[in-house]
């Protein structure tokens, strides 16, 4: 039977909020974390933030007559209270796949973190999960390589992989800056990273940085006899720039190129992967502007969603946080999303803060990068709460030890080697941790330097933003 | 500067040659190679060895010492193995593999005797 038209203002719960609705396992569900404004119902809300994030506007009109509003709609299905917290509450929201372009992480983020964060019945919002049905993530392309492909171009098995980024993080000259990086690699490390605002600026222009840094892994490469490398930054002011530093960083050899995923945007993001997948290069990926977007717990996108985005986008390495160093991040919580970058499937987890089953198909894993203020003392917590596939970055952590950046690297080498070494041995390295790296250290007087240097250094302030699990 | 000390590494230097995982500690002992294999056996991978002269370490094919031995759990039988190849090839580098057919990947890799590097 066809309906009437009938012009006005309805309530949004009465086409948009459907408790009897079973999530179809096709559907892309989402949570929201949702502070009303006072006085406005709970399935209101919700079903106001479902309306505005995919079919509805605030009037009715008669063009909504000509299609099937009920088969495109997005619907509020579920309503949760927040423990801990009366003054918001968790809504979740079943949107049809036909909703979102093929392939299109920007599509997906454009409605549901679109107009409906600025809702005006609505005092903040924060999308705390999205749960991408394997039938949509198989149409994206996802991580370049992967980490088994990743392990086999570089030959790094068994232990996590070590990184080092460059400081200052502006005003050396190219030929200085490939210095500490050469330093770093002939040290041990497997990587060096350009910090994530180095891009090209009047001090050391790109072209000059790459052809520097490249003579360093190559030297580094040949004194040591392992494989290097270096993320080289390419992110640019247009896409096209970013092809160009992207096609010359693979001209002259480098195995990996970096990004920063969120300034640069994601269309550039997913063009990036996309090339680096056809032209064999690994892609490391930073998060600048993260913090805006996740670190308020009432307001805006929780990095479990970053997450998933990136993954989805492509990239194969993506910091993830270090639990134990100077940024954010919350233990339980970042063992979830540092799941979420890796594994195939992960279970729905509200301790860990996962609100859905997530199936990945036969989409690649990201490694997760732990960096910010870590040093050889965290070395044991870090191989416990990351396992092999992460890159441990340690940037004052490396350049910072007393004999300078190859001892420093050599010291995070033995660290990591002799932690790794213990835990095979069934030993708990974080109880164990001082004894181990004492022992390595009598055979590496680098890694003693270090230890002393860094001794009384901690970063033991209290998260911000933690798990919602205690009730009051 | 007297307590600084100097990095000692460089191309003429072939003791600046490392080989990935576990290179920069000291040589394992027996008793450390066996705790290595019982990780692998523990992790349910299939141990393999390999070895190659030093000088041509960095290449990605070693020549494999017989087959990964699918299934094997015996850590004393893994380790004779391990020495009968080390035997065979003294002046090799012989390398433990521990083969996760899960991850398609190596999930151990490391060099258990060291040969004599001259390049």
């Amino acid at each position: 039977m066809a309906k009437a038209y009938s012009a006005g203002v309805k309530e949004y719960r009465e086409t948009y909020w459907m408790p009897e609705y079973t999530p179809k396992d096709t559907d892309i569900l989402a949570c929201f974390k949702i502070t009303p404004q006072d006085g406005v119902p709970r399935e209101e809300v919700a079903a106001a933030v479902a309306a505005e994030s995919s079919t509805g506007t605030w009037t009715t009109v008669w063009t909504d007559l000509l299609t099937d509003l009920d088969y495109y709609k997005g619907r509020a299905y579920a309503i949760e209270d927040v423990p801990g917290d009366d003054t918001c509450f968790y809504a979740f929201v079943a949107y049809p796949i036909d909703l979102f372009e093929e392939g299109s992480v920007v599509n997906v983020l454009t409605s549901l973190v679109g107009n409906v964060f600025g809702f005006k019945a609505l005092r903040a919002l924060r999308l705390e999960d999205i749960r991408f049905p394997v039938a949509y993530v198989m149409t994206c392309n996802g991580p370049p390589q992967g980490i088994q492909v990743e392990r086999d171009i570089m030959n790094k098995y068994g232990r996590p992989l070590l990184g080092c980024t460059i400081k200052p993080k502006l005003g050396l000259s190219a030929k200085n800056y490939g210095r500490a990086c050469y330093e770093g690699l002939r040290g041990g490390l497997d990587f060096t990273k350009d910090d994530e605002n180095v891009n090209s600026q009047p001090f050391m222009r790109w072209k000059h940085r790459f052809d520097f840094v490249m003579e360093a892994i190559l030297k580094a490469e040949a004194e040591t006899g392992e494989r290097k490398g270096h993320y080289l930054n390419v992110t640019a002011p247009t896409s096209d720039e970013m092809m160009r530093r992207a096609e010359y960083a693979k001209e002259i050899g480098a195995p990996i190129i970096m990004h920063d995923y969120l300034t640069g945007g994601l269309s550039a993001n997913t063009q990036l992967a996309k090339w680096c997948q056809d032209n064999g290069m690994l892609l490391h990926i930073h998060r600048a502007m993260h913090a805006v977007l996740d670190r308020n717990p009432h307001h805006g996108i929780h990095f479990r969603v970053l997450t998933k985005i990136l993954r989805l986008s492509g990239g194969d390495h993506l910091h993830s946080g270090t639990v134990v160093g100077k940024l954010e991040g919350d233990r339980d919580a970042t063992l979830g999303w540092i799941d979420t970058m890796r594994d195939s499937y992960i279970k729905e987890d509200r301790s860990r803060g996962l609100f859905f089953d997530q199936d990945w198909g036969s989409m690649p894993g990201v490694i997760p990068v732990a960096s910010g203020g870590i040093h050889v003392w965290h070395m044991p917590a870090l191989v416990n709460i990351f396992g092999d596939d992460s890159v441990l970055q340690f940037g004052g952590g490396t350049l910072g030890h007393p004999w300078g950046n190859a001892a420093g690297a050599a010291a995070n080498r033995v660290a990591v080697e002799a932690c790794v070494e213990a835990r095979n041995q069934g030993r708990e390295l974080e109880k164990e941790g001082k004894d181990i790296l004492t022992a390595a250290a009598k055979h590496s007087p680098e890694l003693g330097a270090a230890m002393e240097t860094w001794k009384e250094i901690k970063f033991e302030f209290d998260t911000v933003d933690k798990l919602d699990v205690s009730h009051k | 500067m007297s307590d600084m000390q100097d990095y000692k590494s460089s191309l003429s230097n072939t003791d600046s040659r490392k080989f990935e995982t576990f290179s920069y500690l000291p040589e394992m002992s027996p008793e450390q190679i066996r705790e290595q294999i019982k990780y692998i056996v523990s992790k349910g991978w299939n141990p393999g060895i390999e070895h190659c002269e030093p000088e041509n370490a960095f290449q990605n094919y070693w020549y494999m010492w017989k087959l990964p031995m699918f299934g094997e759990t015996d850590v004393d039988a893994i380790l004779a193995e391990c020495d009968a190849c080390h035997k065979a090839h003294p002046n090799n580098h012989v390398r433990l593999m521990g083969f996760d057919n899960y991850a398609q990947s190596a999930g151990a890799s490391m060099v258990i005797y060291r040969g004599e590097i001259k390049a």
